[in-house]
């Protein structure tokens, strides 16, 4: 059941001169929900986005180390679409593209060579439905997705990171721009997911990591103080650092 | 104190409003005054007679112009734009004396852009007098512009679209060409509006490129004046001042015209 379904080792990250990631080493199990948390800046996306190669974008940055999906490590030999296609992603704030709902749903499975209208309605009303957004938008999703609230728009990006049928969902602060009901529909849905997909989940609120996630990882200046099941960190942290930002005695 | 100031500030920008607008207003009153009387019909007979300034074949010429010249420029232009925000990395050299480059183009006045035409589309490729050489001369002064105003729109494309195409496993044509560039439509178009604006209302880079033949083109190696040119060449002339105030007034609505069309098509492509 505990199946490695990513390994790090020993990754460095630079941008620059400035080392954002210092010797990481961790395994995500699979259908498990990793919470990572810390002080903002410590690298919590930066660890994210080594893990779908988002930084490839960024002109300055290096890395080095090994990050193994399934075994095979995704810095070498691999098309980074595809590893992109596994891997997905759903951003800080919501990034909906200026089109309609459906178009947005679709802009994946289109990428991926999907043509057929009547495959297409259905991933996306699948998808849809996944995202426990379907009964709210059902009746127009020929309409601009930009129209939609905030939490709508969140749940959308997540239906559009679904459409593609990812094996790893990485969030980060998914819910941070958003109000009370909508962040607990969104924690929902991330319990929800986890019997199908392995899920990151990057969170400054401390009472969400307890809520949704399995496994927690503290960080701090790039590097990793703690990282264990989410109960005993959070009952019991072996590090006094995690237990001062953890009880909010913290920066 | 403080109010005071800003009561001094607030007339000033009041004032530099109604001048502004005065002059604007004064200058499309003057046009359509002068103009509008002479507007008769028989300034659009097909053909242009000494006796008949008939301007109809200058209208057709300014349209094949400004068609011919953006058909060149745009292409050029959108590629070039493409390439310096999407693909080039960050402060590359290649990239830097480009944009200097195009800068520096953008600043110079039409008459050079004549001359250059002149010299090398008309005499050293031997293609004459022609609409071909008056496109191509218009095609390459109006490319820096095409090239800046696309380079603005692509860059006002927020980086969180690019992110979540790239996110969703798109490569790098995929999102430039599906997500990228259809955002920055309307940015391009205005572009174009200011691009067809400067090659309706040239005539120094057209003189010594296209001629000033007043006649219907059979091919694009005939000579042509456009309209702005056959409003320049009548009142140097002298003998048909009256009739050059009425192509004043029909190139102000072609004008208006443009953008408002280009508007509209913006309003289109942006709305889903
Ligand atoms: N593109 C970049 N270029 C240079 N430095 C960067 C870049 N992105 C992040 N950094 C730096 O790397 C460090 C880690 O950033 P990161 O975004 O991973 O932090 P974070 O833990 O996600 O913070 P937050 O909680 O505020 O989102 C920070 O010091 C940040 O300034
Ligand atoms: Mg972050």
């Amino acid at each position: 059941m505990n199946k490695e379904k990513i390994k790090i080792t020993g990754i460095d990250l630079y941008y620059g001169d400035f080392q954002a990631l210092k010797n990481i080493n961790m395994i995500l199990p699979q259908n498990k929900i990793t919470a990572f948390i810390g002080p903002s800046g410590c690298g919590k996306t930066t660890l994210l986005k080594s893990l779908n190669r988002m930084n490839d974008l960024i002109s300055d940055c290096r890395i080095s180390g090994e990050i193994l999906l399934d075994g095979q490590n995704i810095y070498e030999n691999i098309d980074v679409n595809l590893l992109r296609k596994r891997v997905g992603m759903v951003f800080q704030k919501p990034n909906l593209f200026p089109m309609s709902i459906y178009d947005n749903v679709a802009y994946g499975p289109r990428t991926h060579g999907i043509r057929s209208k009547v495959m297409l309605d259905e991933i996306v009303e699948k998808s849809l439905v996944r995202a426990v957004i379907w009964d709210e938008v059902k009746d127009r999703i020929k309409k601009s997705a930009l129209s939609l609230s905030g939490g709508q728009q969140q749940r959308i990006c997540i239906a559009r990171a679904l459409a593609v049928e990812p094996e790893v969902l990485l969030m980060d602060e998914p819910t941070s721009a958003l109000d009370p009901v909508s962040t607990s529909k969104i924690e929902e849905l991330v319990l929800e997911l986890k019997n199908d997909y392995t899920i990151i989940i990057v969170t400054h609120n401390m009472q969400q990591a307890v809520r949704v996630s399995d496994k927690t990882a503290f960080f701090l200046l790039g590097e990793i103080v703690e990282y264990r099941d989410t109960e005993s960190i959070f009952s019991m942290p072996e590090d006094k650092r995690t237990e001062d930002y953890i009880t909010g005695r913290f920066g | 104190m403080a109010k005071q100031t800003s009561f001094i500030l607030k007339s000033f920008v009041m004032a530099a409003t109604i001048i502004t607008f005065g002059i604007l207003l004064f200058l499309i009153g003057y046009i359509l005054i002068k103009g509008v009387p002479y507007l008769t019909p028989s300034l659009f007979n097909m053909s242009y007679t000494s006796e008949n300034v008939s301007m109809f074949p200058s209208i057709i010429n300014t349209v094949l112009m400004t068609l011919l010249s953006l058909m060149i420029a745009i292409p050029f232009g959108l590629f070039t734009a493409i390439y310096l925000v999407e693909y080039a990395k960050r402060g590359n050299k290649l990239v830097e004396i480009i944009r200097l480059t195009s800068e520096t183009l953008a600043g110079i006045p039409s008459i050079v852009y004549g001359l250059f035409g002149m010299l090398f589309f008309v005499t050293y490729l031997g293609w004459g007098y022609s609409i071909l050489a008056g496109s191509a001369t218009l095609s390459v002064m109006i490319l820096p512009l095409i090239i800046r105003t696309t380079e603005e729109a692509l860059k006002s494309v927020p980086d969180s679209y690019r992110e979540a195409s790239f996110g969703l496993g798109a490569g790098q044509l995929r999102t430039v060409f599906h997500i990228v560039l259809p955002s920055a439509v309307p940015g391009i178009l205005a572009g174009v509006i200011l691009a067809i604006g400067r090659i309706v209302g040239e005539t120094a880079a057209l003189i010594y490129t296209a001629g000033t033949v007043a006649k219907l083109p059979k091919d694009l190696l005939s000579s042509a004046r456009t309209l702005s040119v056959h409003m320049y060449t009548l009142s140097s002339e002298g003998f048909h001042t009256n009739e050059a105030f009425a192509t004043a007034v029909v190139l102000l609505i072609i004008v208006l015209l443009i953008n408002t069309v280009s508007m509209v098509i913006a309003r289109k492509v942006t709305k889903i």
